[in-house]
């Protein structure tokens, strides 16, 4: 618990460090806090003070006593009504302004992490780094981080009050609460165990969920909608039992709170009475420290249960923390680091070798974690080349053997484990990412497209072109039939994930977006694959007339990309084994190129 | 949402009422708990206001302690305490029962839905909301029924306080009278304020989690294109109109919340005030005044449960209303009750099929063509002209707007499900692979699919050997959508699940182009000629796998635009010829510049 504790005031310390901003009219908000507590005694002293001076007046009841304390008690209340305004417009308008900047920050660093990181995190826990951990942080901050407070400051002030009234009664009320002190502590670690339980329930929850809905074409295919639904009732089933038994462990500590409560006042009557037939405690003074120790009770009380949600909070506020913790391992030298030169663009590898991090699962060639120390097989070996400004290369090889990864490295989607990769005469680590992404661009073979129009997805990265524009560039890559043949042409909503198109269509978009985009080196990473043949070769053709004087560097898997292509690049097993045009290569027939290209003959001629 | 606040407190006790009638009996228990709660809170003040009058004034009074009395006293409190806790146990563990209960409930209900209604509806609707339908809807919808047994329990209460109240003294209950209603229409009138701002800032709560969610989808594509800084802007945009909403809520909350924390130290004062007045005239005693005074205080909080009720109803109208519209959701894909009974491949015919995905924007129109049984058809066409669509509507994931599908002559509609499943296997462009092992993956726990079934189709797809080097084998967990398996990996388990099953009717969406042709021309083989053989219909570019096929259907703009052999059609066709053959032209073209090239240079 204790160091729970540590930690969890480590990371308050740690947000607090990194969001400036929730210390704006700190001093100030804590002002009006203490304020606001220190009235919450008003009305048990002047319980007091009418009882003793007012009520019980020698000679019966006086009543202008009473309207002279009930005067003052409602112009502390009114202060206190006051302050507790403005301390909480306050912490609203400061902790909101705040977790935005947190929400936008965590955002930027998600997108500045490297590739590998992204992936190796579940998509929909990186969402929940901006959304929902955020608003766990809010929650606490406004509510259970202000009740704690003010909570914290009842029991003080009530703790004086009782103090001054009597420190004898005080004690009793103490030793009262001390066993159920423990008793909480001991609650809280269940509790914590509990919650955490129905935390992993949910996440096991919304992935079968997630399946569900994600899958369902496969579900009714294979009409695995029973094995499914027992899936779901199992997981809802968990959770909800898993909710029951984490409330169960919070009522218990509740109604600790609830014994202690009539312990002390039993205790203070008893213990009260005795003291006040001595002389030592007037009627009213033990009338208010009644009052008083329900006051002392509800802070207690309540404690219990927002430091539940703290934690909750506290955690939440750590994973937001966390990851903007993690260094970007592939970082854009900034203002230290220099554009590229002007003009057409030249590659060089010198003993490039790349391995993937062991701790990212399933990246080797064989799909499997090796049990290597700190990273996986090598994926590419020693890889020493150059590529000529302005010409057109394609990578050729089996699945698996390195083509994809030589695209990342060559775009700084990854940093090579050894050797470098300069563009132009400079390495790519010292190469601006504003300079980097403007000249190279790379189009992938999953072609992700934002929900929004084709044109709004073509225009990405260029937003001021005009649709006019946009049909212009489509039309260069000879896509004008294909748009016209869309029931809105360039306004076709894609969908979600560009899911309203086809995949080939999905990837023709993606194209258009990179082309537009006029990249001085342009990547293709299997860009075409689920397009026709017909419309794949005019668009090469289209692609080879417009990038003229460029560098582009084609992976394929389709031989017809090796055979435009003004020079091949064969990989095999990580390794540069053949280099040349087709017309070259393909004269031996025992070699790598020579095998692949006898198999595509197969597969394309009959 | 254009919620009135008419509208939204109307709605919302409906729906509360509704929970009511589903959970009669956790609701009774923790009712039952809360009024109790309620009573021994009064009970609790009257105690407490008793203790003072017998015990406390009499002993300091005579300077002397009244022993008897005291220990009555000291009793009652400590009695009072543990019903209390007993109540507090019915009450807090009813409510909770109720609404977790609710929540799986209709969390079944929900992915029932999902599972039930057609692909046409899931298309229709985006994957984000159908996941916040199921989970954060369901958890709003039934979010006030925590506080509403004590809600509940705080209005009897009330009743009950006032009626006390009247029983000690008419002239300060009147002070009752007078700061309950008062405590009431406050926490009305902050429901009503707050449930427009609270609907606004979850709309965008939902709002900034969409875009998160697309940007980070989208993370590759927009890391590749620099594009960091605009979507990091259209993301603050956002997170900015959220975080304007929220101090707009905030401000609210914050004027509201002191002054339902004072109103019931006003009621105490005023009893104080009138008590010195009533004392006077020798109405009532000391204790009289400290008990109701007590009163005030310990109510104070409780009635606080009415404002959290009324607060949460207008998130739990809308979740409610979000939940129906999946609930509510209508054009289940009806399974018939025919079966085939024939063994051996099956025989698929389309007849004059129509196919739209969105009214006016049609996709298939009068397609027909037949796989006879055994036979392979090769479905070619160029991009975007309807071949997915066609292998969905041959498994049935969708349904024709006109003409029929038929399997071994059998209109599709009138087929049972699991006939339909047992007869067709489709193997989608992009493969799916469930979080659990290899072996469930493949299997599905459909029956009569053993590991031997497993290792087989395994191997006619290729995959056995990797399966064979992982870790726990056919036990190793997949991940999350596969995460661990490679793209021609998963493609070549979701083959597998497909062979697993042996089909009569093979549908394959493009999905062996990650797989090396002659592995597909293997598999299709070891298909056709297994012990009962399959028919099989292909959608294919390559050459070598059209060459596979007995007939070859084109297909353009949505229409068959040709059948025949390979050989016919590119006889024939011009369109398929120029499909087909387009590498060889490209290649055909590329050697005539270079001739020229060379001639002129």
């Amino acid at each position: 618990m204790s160091t729970d504790t540590a930690t969890a005031w480590g990371t308050i310390r740690r947000g607090l460090t990194q969001s400036p901003e929730l210390r704006t009219g700190l001093a100030g908000t804590l002002a009006l806090a203490l304020v606001a507590t220190v009235g919450r005694v008003a009305v048990p002293v002047a319980i007091q003070q009418a009882v003793d001076y007012g009520l019980r007046a020698p000679g019966g009841p006086d009543v202008g006593r009473i309207v002279t304390v009930v005067a003052a008690t409602v112009a502390v209340l009114s202060v206190t009504v006051s302050c507790a305004y403005l301390m909480n417009v306050r912490l609203y308008t400061v902790s909101e302004r705040a977790l935005a900047g947190v929400r936008t920050r965590a955002f930027r660093h998600i997108h500045d992490l490297s590739m590998l990181h992204q992936q190796a995190e579940r998509r929909g826990s990186l969402v929940s780094r901006v959304t929902s951990d955020v608003d766990q942080i809010s929650q606490f901050l406004q509510w259970g981080g202000v009740i704690l407070l003010v909570s914290f400051g009842q029991l003080t002030v009530t703790t004086l009050v009782m103090l001054a009234y009597s420190w004898r009664l005080t004690l009793v009320v103490y030793l009262a609460f001390a066993p159920l002190v423990l008793l909480i502590r001991f609650l809280q670690k269940r509790l914590t165990a509990a919650y955490g339980e129905v935390r992993a329930r949910v996440g096991v929850l919304l992935a079968a969920i997630g399946e569900s809905v994600v899958g369902a074409g496969v579900i009714r295919a294979y009409g695995v909608q029973r094995r499914t639904v027992a899936r779901l009732d199992t997981a809802i089933e968990a959770n909800r039992t898993a909710q029951f038994r984490a409330l169960r462990t919070a009522v218990l500590s509740f109604a600790n709170g609830e014994v202690g409560a009539g312990l002390a006042t039993a205790a203070v009557v008893v213990v009260g009475v005795r003291l006040g037939v001595d002389g030592s405690l007037s009627v009213g003074q033990l009338t208010a420290f009644l009052f008083l120790v329900t006051m002392f009770i509800q802070p207690v009380q309540i404690m219990t249960e927002v430091l539940n949600e703290a934690q909750n909070a506290v955690a939440g506020w750590r994973r937001v923390l966390d990851v903007q913790d993690i260094e970007p391992d592939v970082a854009d030298p900034g203002d230290a680091g220099r554009d590229l030169p002007p003009g057409p663009i030249d590659i060089r590898f010198a003993h490039v070798s790349y391995a993937y991090p062991a701790t990212v699962p399933g990246r080797g060639p064989s799909g499997t974690s090796e049990p290597a120390p700190s990273s996986g097989p090598e994926v590419l070996s020693d890889i020493d080349l150059v590529v000529a400004a302005q010409t057109r290369v394609a990578m050729v090889g089996e699945t698996g053997s390195g083509k994809t990864t030589f695209a990342k490295l060559l775009t700084r989607l990854m940093d090579p484990t050894r050797g470098t990769v300069s563009l132009s005469g400079v390495p790519l680590p010292e190469v601006r990412f504003g300079s980097l992404r403007r000249r190279v661009v790379m189009v992938p073979q999953d072609g992700f497209l934002f929900d929004a129009s084709i044109a709004d997805n073509v225009r990405f990265a260029r937003p001021e072109l005009s649709d006019d524009e946009l049909y212009l560039a489509l039309a260069e890559l000879g896509l004008a039939d294909w748009l016209d043949g869309l029931p809105d042409g360039l306004r076709t909503p894609v969908g979600e994930r560009g899911e309203a198109l086809s995949v080939g269509e999905r990837q023709l978009v993606a194209l258009a977006r990179a082309y537009v985009a006029d990249p001085d080196l342009l990547v293709l990473d299997e860009a075409t694959s689920a397009v026709d043949p017909a419309t794949e070769v005019r668009l090469q053709r289209a692609l080879d007339a417009v990038t003229r004087g460029r560098t582009t560097v084609a992976i394929a898997h389709r031989l017809s990309t090796a055979q435009a292509a003004d020079e091949v690049i064969v990989v095999d097993a990580g390794r540069v084994v053949q280099r040349g045009p087709h017309a070259v290569l393909v004269r031996e027939p025992e070699s790598v190129y020579g095998r692949l290209y006898a198999s595509w003959l197969e597969q394309t001629r009959s | 949402m254009g919620l009135s606040g008419e509208g939204v407190l109307g709605k919302g006790l409906r729906v509360l009422g509704r929970a009511i009638r589903e959970e009669p009996r956790v609701f009774a228990v923790s009712v039952v708990g809360s009024v109790a709660f309620g009573v021994l809170t009064i009970a609790s003040a009257y105690v407490m206001g008793a203790v003072v009058g017998r015990a406390i004034v009499p002993s300091l009074d005579a300077h002397r302690v009244q022993g008897a009395a005291l220990a009555v006293g000291a009793a009652a409190i400590l009695a009072v305490s543990l019903g209390k806790v007993a109540s507090l146990f019915g009450r807090r563990l009813g409510a909770g029962a109720m609404q977790f209960r609710l929540q799986a409930r209709y969390r079944r209900a929900v992915t029932r839905r999902y599972l039930d209604l057609p692909l046409s509806w899931h298309h229709a609707h985006a994957t984000g909301v159908l996941l916040s339908n199921a989970n954060a809807d369901v958890e709003s919808a039934w979010y006030p029924i925590a506080p509403l047994p004590f809600a509940v329990g705080t209005v009897v209460m009330l009743v009950a306080a006032v009626g006390s109240l009247f029983a000690t003294d008419w002239v300060l209950a009147l002070v009752g009278v007078a700061i309950f209603p008062a405590l009431l229409g406050l926490n009305v009138a902050y429901s009503r304020r707050m449930s427009p701002r609270v609907t606004a800032a979850q709309r965008l709560r939902a709002e900034v989690s969409a875009v998160a969610h697309e940007s980070f989808d989208g993370a590759l594509v927009v890391k590749t294109m620099g594009r960091e800084a605009e979507e990091t802007a259209r993301f603050a945009a956002k997170a900015g109109e959220l975080r304007d909403a929220l101090i707009r809520v905030g401000r609210v909350r914050g004027a509201f919340d002191p002054f339902l924390d004072a109103l019931p130290s006003l009621g105490t004062l005023g009893v104080l005030l009138v008590g010195a007045l009533r004392m006077r005239q020798g109405a009532v005693s000391v204790a009289d005044v400290v008990s109701v005074a007590f009163l005030f205080t310990v109510l104070a909080f409780p009635v606080r449960a009415i404002g959290w009720v009324l607060a949460e109803l207008p998130r739990s109208v809308v979740g409610w209303e979000r939940v129906q519209h999946v609930l509510r959701a209508t054009g289940d894909m009806v399974y018939g009750s025919s079966t085939l009974d024939g063994g051996g491949p099956a025989a698929l015919v389309f007849d004059g099929v129509d196919f739209a995905y969105a009214e006016g924007q049609p996709v298939l129109h009068g397609v027909t063509f037949e796989v006879p049984a055994g036979r392979t058809v090769a479905l070619v066409g160029p991009t975007g002209s309807g071949k997915s669509t066609i292998a969905a509507l041959a498994a049935r994931l969708v349904e024709p707007s006109a003409g029929t599908v038929a399997l071994d002559g059998v209109d599709a509609r009138s087929l049972t499900q699991a006939a339909l499943a047992g007869t067709v296997a489709l193997v989608p462009q992009v493969p799916f692979v469930f979080d659990d092992t290899v072996r469930g993956n493949v299997t599905l726990d459909r029956a009569g699919v053993d590991d031997d079934a497993v290792w087989r189709a395994l191997r006619m797809a290729q995959v056995d050997r990797f399966v064979a080097g992982l870790p726990d084998k056919l036990d190793t967990m997949v991940g999350e959508r596969g995460t661990t398996l490679s793209g021609g990996q998963r493609q070549r388990v979701t083959l597998a699940r497909a062979l697993g099953g042996r089909p009569r009717l093979l549908v394959l969406d493009d999905a062996t182009s990650a797989v090396d042709p002659r592995v597909e021309a293997a598999v299709l083989a070891a298909l056709r000629e297994r012990d009962a053989g399959a028919s099989i219909l292909v959608v294919a570019y390559r050459r070598a796998t059209i060459a596979l096929a007995d007939e070859v259907v084109y297909l353009e703009h949505g229409k068959v635009g040709a059948r025949g052999t390979h050989a016919e059609l590119l006889a024939t066709v011009p369109g398929y010829a120029d499909l087909v053959t387009a590498y060889e032209r490209a290649e055909a073209e590329r050697e005539r510049e270079r001739v020229y090239d060379e001639a002129v240079l």
